[in-house]
């Protein structure tokens, strides 16, 4: 574990809206772009004057105690939930009153707390089902099975079996989703989730039941798509090792408010952060 | 069953092509030599006819995974178009005077448009449907199988043209359908269906069915896909009530009562959710039971239920549960245990015992 953890520590600049992100996309536009983003469940704000950048190839990390509302940030990212206030930037586009599906058009994949794989369904189907807007032929392709049709299906599928690779899944292609084991369930989510070619990809507690190894093995694997896809990934997660360990900017949220943002060192030693949730937690451990 | 022996595409397609020309040709030679009679080629329409009919509620029941209730007001619609457009054609008169090449354009144009009006009413009772779920779905089709019924029963002219007759049904209605005709069209339907199922738009659908906030992250236009496959469903309904009205020659609105719909229902269910072989297995098996149950009179209905119920109680998932048959995959394991090849042994073996 120790020698992921320790990487080449990234210098954070500022940049307007309270944000701080890596100093290599410090020139470039951001991808992400939140400012005083809020929703109300009824009298309850579940999120408020949230303002959150995240740079081009940045790792952030969304962290706080549990009912924080990290998720609902992440359901507010997505438009699962249209936030009551605030304004969200995806590469300087508003999404304002933008679908989920739109929103995943326009760049922002995620995969979710509580598994939702198309259980029945093969583990290379779901993948194609990531793939479904990459491929371009309609219905009358499809019914007459013409060339579009063909050309469509054997790029998306040898696509498919790349993203596959990546966690070295493509021998279970033909295994149902819902028969994996819950760590291959959860990396499958990922592979599902960058077929559709997203520039922003929010990982929500990707770590959640995966043993020591299996985590690490997942810390190297975020870098490595981060790297190979040049792409943003938010996470939210628990296990400190992990965020710790490759977060390159964490945020903290408590009771639906920022409280801290900063590198790992600076989280670390923030008074407030530990009297809200790390404090804890090391007396536990 | 690794990618090593998988038979190529084409040739899959050559295979099943050829199997439906022989299941053809049997039953044609059958029927040349009076084997089947004319009264059993009779059933065997119904059977062609229950078969669009359970195959395309498929679709929306075992693949969109919604439970609409209203299969027969669309299969009311298609026969009543189909119906009205063929006694205004000459068709009646062509295949009375044997031209039947003549008639066949007709014929075609008749099915098509019973399918499109069909599926129009799909889009009308779709797009305000499908926001509901669950329960409220099938109560609103439910209820929209109940007006078409009892419009059909209540108007006898539109606009003052004498088009529908009222209850007392739509009489003379070219007989179109003859075995083969509804051979032709239920391989269309399989094959359309098949076809769009296995495509990203099929897909699409079925990613519905499994989860549909995960679907939407996909960038799936999950209402586009919805309606998508209620007017599909709608289409071939409305094939199959066509198909019916050319059948009997005669359409009584009381036929498309809400029963019918829960008819069709149990044929999809018994066949298995998302089954498109169950769905043919199971309106095969039923047709046939409750013709032959005829004989029994008033107990036919209680033994066609406990059949039902036994069916149920056996197989709850239905006969084929969720399980496809494929030809193409059942010779591939076929291959491989007649002819192994060096280090598949094993494979093989996993793949027979499945």
């Amino acid at each position: 574990m120790s020698n992921v953890t320790e990487r080449p520590k990234t210098k954070l600049v500022p940049v307007p809206s309270h944000s701080v992100i890596p100093e290599r996309d410090a020139d470039k536009r951001p991808i992400l772009e939140c400012s005083h983003l809020g929703i109300d469940f009824g009298g309850l704000k579940a999120v408020d004057d949230f303002n959150l950048t995240i740079g081009r190839t940045e790792i952030a990390g969304l962290i706080g105690p549990n009912g924080a509302g990290k998720t609902t940030v992440f359901n507010l990212l997505t438009k699962v939930y249209q936030p009551t206030r605030g304004t969200i930037l995806l590469d300087g586009m508003d999404t304002s009153g933008k679908t989920t599906a739109q929103i995943n058009r326009m760049g922002i994949a995620r995969t979710f707390q509580n598994i939702r794989l198309f259980s029945k369904l093969s583990v290379l189907d779901n993948v194609l089902i990531g793939l479904h807007n990459e491929m371009d032929y309609n219905l009358a392709g499809a019914i007459l099975r013409l060339p579009t049709y063909w050309r469509g299906e054997r790029i998306a599928r040898r696509r498919a079996l790349e993203l596959l690779s990546i966690f070295d899944m493509q021998d279970l292609a033909d295994h149902e989703a819902g028969s994996l084991p819950y760590g291959a369930q959860r990396r499958l989510e990922i592979v599902r989730a960058l077929a559709t070619n997203p520039s922003l990809l929010l990982l929500d507690e990707p770590a959640a039941g995966m043993n020591p190894s299996e985590t690490a093995e997942l810390m190297e694997n975020i870098v490595k798509i981060r790297d190979t896809f040049h792409i943003a990934v938010m996470l939210i997660e628990h296990d400190m090792n992990l965020v710790m360990g490759i977060c390159e900017g964490i945020c903290v949220l408590n009771f639906g408010q920022v409280i801290a943002k900063g590198t790992a060192e600076e989280i670390q030693s923030n008074p407030v952060v530990i009297e809200a949730y790390l404090g804890k937690k090391k007396e536990e451990g | 069953m690794k990618t090593n022996n998988r038979i190529p595409m084409p040739v899959r397609y050559l295979i099943n092509l050829v199997v439906i020309v022989a299941v053809w040709g049997v039953f044609f030679a059958l029927m040349k030599g009076g084997v089947i009679t004319d009264y059993w080629s009779g059933i065997f329409v119904t059977v062609g006819i229950n078969i669009i009919l359970a195959v395309s509620l498929n679709i929306s029941t075992g693949y969109l995974g919604q439970l609409p209730l209203g299969h027969a007001g669309f299969m009311a619609v298609g026969a009543y178009t189909g119906g009205i457009f063929m006694k205004a054609t000459p068709v009646g008169s062509l295949l009375k005077s044997g031209n039947v090449g003549a008639a066949i354009p007709y014929i075609i144009i008749a099915l098509v448009l019973s399918g499109l009006v069909a599926g129009l009413f799909g889009l009308i009772i779709g797009i305000p449907a499908l926001r509901l779920k669950g329960d409220y779905l099938a109560i609103i089709t439910l209820g929209f199988g109940e007006i078409i019924r009892v419009v059909l029963t209540n108007i006898d002219s539109v606009l003052g043209f004498k088009f529908t007759y009222g209850a007392s049904g739509l009489k003379q209605v070219p007989k179109i359908s003859s075995f083969n005709l509804v051979f032709i069209c239920v391989v269309l339907t399989c094959v359309i269906i098949h076809m769009v199922m296995k495509s990203r738009h099929g897909r699409a659908i079925l990613s519905i069915r499994e989860n549909e906030i995960a679907s939407e992250s996909c960038g799936i236009k999950t209402t586009y896909y919805k309606v998508l496959a209620f007017v599909l469903s709608a289409f071939f309904a409305g094939v199959a009530g066509c198909l019916y009205a050319g059948y009997l020659g005669s359409v009584f609105p009381s036929t498309f009562k809400f029963m019918k719909s829960i008819e069709i229902l149990v044929m999809v269910v018994l066949g298995g959710m998302g089954s498109m072989m169950g769905s043919v297995v199971a309106a095969t098996v039923l047709t046939v039971v409750s013709e032959l149950l005829r004989s029994v009179g008033d107990m036919r209905m209680v033994i066609y239920s406990l059949l039902l119920v036994v069916m149920m109680i056996f197989r709850p998932k239905g006969l084929m549960g969720s399980y496809d048959f494929s030809l193409s995959r059942w010779l591939e394991k076929l291959v491989a245990l007649i002819a192994p090849r060096k280090g598949e042994a094993k494979t093989e073996k996993g793949g027979a015992e499945q």
